[in-house]
C-alpha cells in the first residue's frame, strides 16, 4: 500500500479515538437537554471542576486554602500532618503555620489528623466516590438556586443562564482548588500500544502509533455509553427520565417528580463530566484548557442532533475522523491549526442541508 | 413633580414623535452631551482616556451592534469577537494601504488567495494608496458588515442554539484566518498589527503619542454617532420589522415582515457597530493587536453580558452594561488588590465568580436588565412625590 494511504489510515484511526472522547462530552449535553430542555455550556466547565475537585481530594488540598491564606493571613494548603515524601525540599513553607490567626490551621489539622488523611495514597477508588458525591451536590445546588427559578423561560435564556454558571463554576473551583497546571495520575496506562503497532506493522509493514491512553478512553467511553443507554432503557429511574423528556406535563400528572428527575440528570451529567475530566486531564493536565472541550462538543451535537443519543456517538466519529484527516491532507496547501474551526464549519454546511442535525427531531413550529 | 409629561404640549407630529417625549429627559440628555463634549475632554487623563473611558465608548458600540442583532432581532450570535477583529484587520489593511498580488500571495508554502504551485515570483500588481484614519474606521464598518452577513446567511435555515453555535463557525474560522494568513499584518514577524501614527487636521489620532483627549474624542464621536443612528433605527420600521421576528419569526412572516430582509439587515447593521467597534479598538484605543488574544471567545462573551447585564433591546442599556463590565474589573482590583492586599490571582477568580453570579442573578430576577431598573426608577420618579 501507499506511504500515504497508510499515513491516512493511522490518522484516521487516532480521530477515530479522539472522536470517541468528543461524543463522550456531548453524551452530557444531550442527557440534560432531553431531560430539561437546558442546553447546558457549563459541561466542559463542570468536566474541569469535577477533575479539580478529584484532585484536590487525592492530594488532601485544603479547599479555598489561597482565599483563607489571603484573609487570615496563614499558611496552610494540604489536610494533615506533613509526610516527608510530599514536601518538596525547595519548598520551605510548613503544612501549617501556627503564625496569624492560628485557630483556623489549628482546626484544620485536627480535623485532617482526625481522618489520618493519606495523603499520598488516598485510596483513588474512594476519591472518585467522594469527587461523585460533590458533583451530586453541585447537581442539587444548580437545580434549587439557579434553573428551579428559571422554569418555562426560554430556550436561549436557559442557555445564557449556563454560561453565567460556567464563568461562576469556574471561578469557585479555582478559587477552591488554586489555578496552576496539576497532574492527575488515577493510572491510567500512558505511552504508544505495542499491540496495534506490531500487528500493523505484520499487515502493512508500518507500524500505526496509537496512545494507549486514547484506546483506553475510548473503551471507557463504549462503556459509560452502553450502560447509559441500558439505564435509560431498563431501569424505573431511566424510564422516568424518558417519560419527562417527552412530556413534562403528561410526566408530571402520572406522579413523577420533575424535581428529583432533573437532578438525577444533572447529576449523570456530572458523572459524565468527571470521567470526561478524568480521561482528559490524564492525558493533559488539569487545567484551565479542559474547559475548552465544551467548544469540542458543540459542533459533535450540531452534527448529531441535540436530541439523540447514537446522534452524539456518530457525530463524535465524524467530526474526529473528519478534523484529523483534513488537517493531514489540507496542512501542506493551508496551513495548519484548522481543527479549531473545521468542525464549526463542516456542521455548519450540514445544517444547512438538515436543520436538525443527523438524528435529531423534526422541528415542527406553530404560530 | 417635575418629571412629568403633565402641562407639556405638544403642537406637532414631529414634536409628538421625538425620542425624548418628556422635557427633563430631553435636558438631561443635553446635559451628559455637554458633559461628555465640553467638559470630560479637558479632564480626562492617560489612564482615564486608554484604560477607562475609551474601551467603555468603543465596547458600548459593539454592545450596540451585538443588541441590536439579539436584543432586537432575536439572533444570538457568539462571533462578536470575530466580528471585531474583521473591522480592525481592514482598518489595519485601509490604513497602511491594500496591497494587492498577482497572481496570488504566496507565504513559504502557503497559499491565501488562488493556488499556484510551484514557487513562482510574485509582485506587488497594485497598491493602494493610504486611506485617512476617520474614513477607514467607517470603511471596516462597510467591509464587516459584508463579512457578517456572508455568515447571517445561515440564519434563514437555522435558528436557536443552532445558530449560536453556527456563529461560532464564524468566531473560529475568522481568527484562525487572521493568525495564518500572514497578508492581513502585512506579513510582520510577530503576527500583530501596530496602528500607524495618523493625523486628523493636524491633531495626531492614533500611534503611540496620541493626546489622550483626542483618543477620547474619536471614540466619543463615533459612539454618538452610532449611538444616534441606532437609536432612530430601532424606532422605525426596519426596527418594528426586526422586533416581529424577534418575538415570533413565523407570525411575523404572516403579517408580512420579509425573514429575509429583515434578518440580513439586522446581521449587516450589527456587524457594521461591531466593525467600528474593533476598527476603533484596535487603531485608537489599543494601537496594536494580535488576532487570537484580543478578539477571542472571551470578548464574544464579554459583549454578550454586556447586554445581558444592560438589558436586551436596549440602547441605554448597552451602555449601562459596557460601563457595567468594564469597570467590575478595574473597581475589584482597586478594592482586591490595593485595599485588602490580596494577591491578584485571587481577585481575578473573583471576577469570574462576581460575573458568573450576576449574569445568572439578572436572568432570575430582572431579565431585562438595568436598562429596566433604570425604567422602573423613572416611572416611579413620574408618580413622586404623590404615588397613587
Amino acid at each position: 500500500m501507499p506511504d500515504q494511504l497508510l499515513f491516512g489510515m493511522e490518522v484516521a484511526l487516532n480521530g477515530l479515538m479522539a472522536g470517541v472522547l468528543y461524543a463522550l462530552v456531548a453524551l452530557g449535553f444531550v442527557l440534560i437537554y432531553k431531560a430539561s430542555g437546558i442546553f447546558n455550556y457549563a459541561q466542559g466547565v463542570m468536566a474541569l471542576f469535577a477533575a479539580l475537585t478529584l484532585v484536590g481530594i487525592m492530594e488532601g488540598q485544603v479547599p479555598f486554602a489561597h482565599l483563607i491564606n489571603a484573609i487570615f493571613g496563614t499558611k496552610i494548603h494540604h489536610l494533615g500532618t506533613p509526610i516527608p515524601e510530599m514536601l518538596d525540599p525547595d519548598v520551605t513553607i510548613a503544612y501549617f503555620n501556627t503564625e496569624g490567626a492560628g485557630w483556623i490551621s489549628w482546626l484544620l489539622g485536627g480535623i485532617g489528623n482526625f481522618f489520618i488523611w493519606p495523603i499520598n495514597n488516598f485510596d483513588i477508588v474512594l476519591a472518585l466516590i467522594f469527587t461523585v458525591f460533590v458533583m451530586i451536590a453541585l447537581a442539587w445546588a444548580v437545580q434549587r438556586f439557579i434553573f428551579r427559578h428559571l422554569v418555562n423561560q426560554e430556550p436561549i435564556i436557559l442557555f445564557m443562564a449556563t454560561i453565567g454558571l460556567a464563568y461562576l463554576l469556574e471561578g469557585v473551583g479555582e478559587l477552591m482548588w488554586g489555578a496552576e497546571v496539576k497532574t492527575l495520575n488515577v493510572g491510567l496506562p500512558r505511552g504508544i500500544a505495542e499491540g496495534v503497532e506490531s500487528v500493523t506493522e505484520g499487515w502493512f509493514g508500518y507500524g500505526f502509533f496509537l496512545s494507549r491512553l486514547d484506546i483506553v478512553a475510548a473503551v471507557i467511553a463504549a462503556v459509560l455509553v452502553t450502560a447509559l443507554t441500558l439505564f435509560s432503557q431498563y431501569s424505573k429511574q431511566g424510564r422516568a427520565l424518558r417519560a419527562v423528556a417527552d412530556d413534562h406535563q403528561a410526566a408530571l400528572s402520572v406522579g413523577i417528580s420533575l424535581n428529583f428527575i432533573w437532578i438525577l440528570v444533572w447529576s449523570i451529567a456530572g458523572f459524565v463530566a468527571l470521567v470526561a475530566g478524568v480521561v482528559w486531564g490524564a492525558s493533559s493536565g488539569v487545567q484551565f484548557s479542559l474547559s475548552l472541550i465544551a467548544l469540542k462538543a458543540l459542533p459533535v451535537l450540531m452534527l448529531g442532533g441535540f436530541t439523540s443519543i447514537p446522534g452524539a456517538i456518530v457525530g463524535g466519529l465524524i467530526i474526529g475522523v473528519g478534523e484529523k484527516l483534513f488537517d493531514f491532507l489540507m496542512n501542506p496547501i493551508i496551513g495548519g491549526a484548522t481543527e479549531n474551526w473545521f468542525a464549526y464549519v463542516l456542521a455548519l454546511i450540514f445544517l444547512i442541508f438538515r436543520p436538525q442535525g443527523l438524528f435529531g427531531e423534526k422541528i415542527i413550529e406553530r404560530v | 413633580m417635575f418629571y412629568r409629561e403633565a402641562g407639556d404640549f405638544k403642537t406637532s407630529y414631529v414634536d409628538d414623535s421625538q425620542t425624548f417625549p418628556i422635557s427633563f429627559d430631553r435636558y438631561r440628555y443635553y446635559f451628559v452631551l455637554f458633559v461628555a463634549f465640553a467638559l470630560l475632554p479637558f479632564m480626562v487623563d492617560d489612564y482615564w482616556a486608554s484604560q477607562i473611558l475609551g474601551p467603555f465608548l468603543v465596547f458600548s458600540i459593539a454592545a450596540i451592534g451585538l443588541n441590536i442583532l439579539t436584543g432586537y432581532c432575536g439572533q444570538v450570535s457568539l462571533g462578536t469577537g470575530a466580528f471585531m477583529a474583521v473591522g480592525a484587520y481592514s482598518c489595519y489593511k485601509l490604513m497602511t494601504g491594500v496591497d494587492i498580488w498577482y497572481p496570488a500571495v504566496c507565504d513559504g508554502s502557503r497559499i491565501l488567495f488562488f493556488w499556484c504551485s510551484g514557487r513562482a515570483e510574485y509582485q506587488i500588481w497594485f497598491q493602494l494608496p493610504e486611506i485617512n484614519i476617520l474614513l477607514s474606521i467607517l470603511l471596516s464598518g462597510f467591509i464587516t458588515a459584508l463579512v457578517g452577513v456572508f455568515f447571517g446567511l445561515p440564519s434563514l435555515r437555522i435558528k436557536g442554539f443552532y445558530l449560536a453555535v453556527a456563529t461560532l463557525a464564524a468566531q473560529f474560522f475568522l481568527i484562525w484566518l487572521f493568525n495564518s494568513a500572514s497578508w492581513f499584518y502585512n506579513f510582520s514577524a510577530t503576527g500583530q498589527i501596530t496602528a500607524p501614527d495618523t493625523f486628523v487636521a493636524g491633531v495626531q489620532v492614533t500611534g503611540a503619542e496620541t493626546q489622550p483627549w483626542a483618543l477620547y474624542m474619536v471614540c466619543l464621536v463615533f459612539a454618538f454617532g452610532c449611538a444616534w443612528m441606532a437609536r432612530n433605527l430601532t424606532r422605525g420600521s426596519i426596527g418594528r420589522r426586526w422586533m416581529a421576528i424577534r418575538d415570533m419569526d413565523i407570525a411575523a412572516e404572516i403579517i408580512g415582515v420579509n425573514p429575509l430582509k429583515a434578518k440580513l439587515t439586522a446581521f449587516a447593521v450589527s456587524s457594521f457597530f461591531i466593525g467600528i467597534a474593533g476598527a476603533l479598538f484596535f487603531a485608537v484605543v489599543s494601537g496594536t493587536a494580535e488576532a487570537g488574544d484580543v478578539f477571542g471567545i472571551q470578548t464574544s462573551f464579554e459583549i454578550l453580558f454586556m447586554i445581558i447585564i444592560g438589558g436586551l433591546g436596549s440602547i441605554f442599556g448597552s451602555f449601562a452594561g459596557a460601563a457595567f463590565i468594564v469597570i467590575l474589573p478595574v473597581a475589584l482590583r482597586v478594592i482586591g488588590t490595593e485595599m485588602f492586599g490580596w494577591p491578584s490571582e485571587i481577585v481575578e477568580h473573583f471576577q469570574f465568580v462576581i460575573v458568573g453570579a450576576l449574569i445568572i442573578m439578572f436572568l432570575i430576577v430582572e431579565p431585562h436588565g438595568l436598562a429596566r431598573l433604570w425604567q422602573l426608577a423613572k416611572e416611579k420618579l413620574r408618580l413622586w412625590p404623590f404615588p397613587y
